[in-house]
């Protein structure tokens, strides 16, 4: 009763706090004549005069495609390189320099390297995206690989389990928990690449977009690109989370049944 | 078929060498129910790991039908005591219990393998649950009925039941004993658990404190089927218990005498 009682108090929370504060926001805003701080009725009259659906197709798309293209290489290279590196202790040895290195470069400045040498086209986006994808995805696919029970290795050897079942099977299903958190911290940083690529060369997105209405003083329009971004991240962020809620059921299962 | 000859494990080099199994010999039969006790913290999950070929020996060998062992042989299963561990959480029952054995068998043998072994162990009911949603003595049934299917000629089992409660303990020791009549199979169970060894057992491996040798092999003359109330009040269960409870605790190195000194003044 009072552990429901909690949860729709807590729902009702979710909800009503970012109205209220919306709320603030327009009053506070309303009839402002600052020019950097547009009334939220007119940023909001902008947002859909701008994205419902004007220029889905021009901007919104292209960085999408963007962002997904790279996430894309990015998981897939992160968790086949992961495996192998998690597997192989001398591989991991080898590759821990290059590894630690190539992490540590901020990937900005890496955009210069990537406009002279791709270009400012989309593959230069995808290059980048992918690049900073990468290093979350990869390091946590190792730990995950590396960090899988004893007993339930050494069950596998018992049982004679071939090399592909040992891999597909049982080491990513165990890292699986570990690789979704690297997969969650990419793609906010896809987000925040795809934005920072789009603003320093190209000629659409919404990194773009916003950056062109502020040079043009349009700042209605910069508003409601910036808020367009924040409610992308969100509707990324909560996508993610429903996966891995049906993803990973086992994980919580076992976990709440291992403390209870 | 099961000879172990001067096996021996030391662990690590040189000053931090840690001599775990000194000069062990034993023996398994065909069909052979063999109880392996000793006190607790000695080698006894290190002899098994050496038996399944999961650890490689120090010195000796182990030979299953004659054949030295390398690797894990094929026709050997073990049970782990930590059940919780040793099944995959992301599979269900049915999938845990035909990891093992789809590779070798087509899929309709593999279905009937599966459904007959977790019927064995009476969790037909469980099949499409996973094991999380399962009690710590039925998780440990779906472990056993994973080794069945797999078909064994023998069945290793490291402490097992060490970490079920009694009742369920009882159960599962009862259990054992039908699914090894069913299957026809050699076990070779290690436990602690004095009691639990005289019950089980054909015979009784009592090994020494680390490093770890054999102190005595027992056979256990019990009535057959054993009975969990009928067996225990025997006067014959009550002499081979206290007889293996003095063998183990014959050779406590050092502290022995300083005991019986005190408990003589």
């Amino acid at each position: 009763m009072s552990a429901r009682r909690e949860r729709w108090l807590g729902l009702g929370l979710e909800v009503t706090v970012p109205l209220l504060a919306l709320g603030l926001w327009a009053v506070l805003s309303a009839g402002s004549d600052t020019y950097y701080f547009p009334p939220l009725t007119e940023i909001l009259e902008t947002f859909a005069d701008t994205w419902v659906f004007e220029r889905v197709g021009s901007d919104v798309v292209p960085s999408l495609v963007r962002m997904g293209l790279g996430f894309a290489i990015a998981l897939v290279l992160a968790i086949a390189i992961g495996l192998g590196l998690g597997l192989s202790p001398r591989a991991r040895r080898a590759a821990a320099p290059i590894v630690e290195f190539l992490r540590a470069i901020p990937p900005p400045a890496l955009l210069p390297f990537a406009i002279l040498v791709i270009g400012v086209g989309n593959s230069m986006k995808v290059f980048i995206i992918a690049f900073v994808c990468l290093w979350p995805i990869l390091l946590n696919t190792v730990d995950g690989v590396i960090g899988v029970d004893l007993t339930l290795r050494d069950t596998a050897r018992v049982y004679g389990i071939g090399t592909r079942d040992r891999v597909w099977r049982l080491m990513l299903p165990a890292a699986s928990p570990q690789i979704f958190a690297g997969i969650r911290t990419a793609v906010s940083l896809a987000l925040i690449m795809m934005v920072i690529s789009e603003m320093v060369a190209s000629t659409n997105g919404i990194g773009y977009f916003v950056l062109q209405s502020q040079r043009s003083f349009a700042i209605p329009e910069m508003w409601s690109g910036i808020l367009l971004l924040g409610l992308l991240g969100y509707a990324l962020n909560g996508g993610l989370v429903m996966i891995e809620r049906r993803l990973l059921r086992w994980h919580r299962g076992a976990r709440a049944s291992a403390l209870g | 078929m099961l000879k172990v000859e001067h096996l021996s494990k030391t662990y690590g080099e040189g000053d931090d060498a840690v001599e775990a199994i000194r000069d062990l010999d034993f023996e398994v039969s065909e069909k052979e129910f063999v109880c392996i006790v000793g006190p607790s913290g000695c080698g006894k999950t290190t002899l098994l790991k050496c038996i399944s070929g999961l650890l490689p020996p120090s010195g000796g060998e182990v030979r299953l039908h004659g054949q030295r062992i390398e690797g894990p042989p094929e026709q050997m299963a073990l049970v782990f005591q930590e059940y919780s561990r040793s099944l995959y959480p992301w599979m269900t029952v049915r999938q845990n219990v035909a990891f093992p054995v789809r590779r070798k068998h087509s899929a309709e043998d593999t279905r009937r393998l599966v459904e007959s072994a977790v019927r064995s162990v009476g969790l037909t009911g469980s099949l499409d649950r996973y094991p999380w949603e399962l009690s710590g003595g039925m998780q440990q049934r779906v472990a056993i009925a994973r080794a069945l299917a797999y078909q064994p000629e023998i069945l290793l089992m490291d402490e097992p039941f060490a970490s079920v409660d009694a009742q369920t303990r009882a159960d599962l020791e009862d259990l054992i004993l039908e699914v090894r009549e069913e299957y026809g199979v050699t076990v070779v169970f290690v436990t602690h658990d004095i009691d639990e060894s005289v019950y089980l057992g054909d015979r009784i491996v009592v090994l020494t404190p680390a490093p770890t040798t054999v102190q005595e092999v027992l056979d256990v003359d019990l009535p057959q089927p054993r009975d969990q109330v009928a067996t225990k009040e025997l006067p014959a269960f009550a002499r081979y218990r206290a007889h293996v409870y003095r063998s183990i605790k014959r050779k406590q190195p050092e502290a022995v005498p300083v005991e019986t000194e005190s408990a003589r003044a």
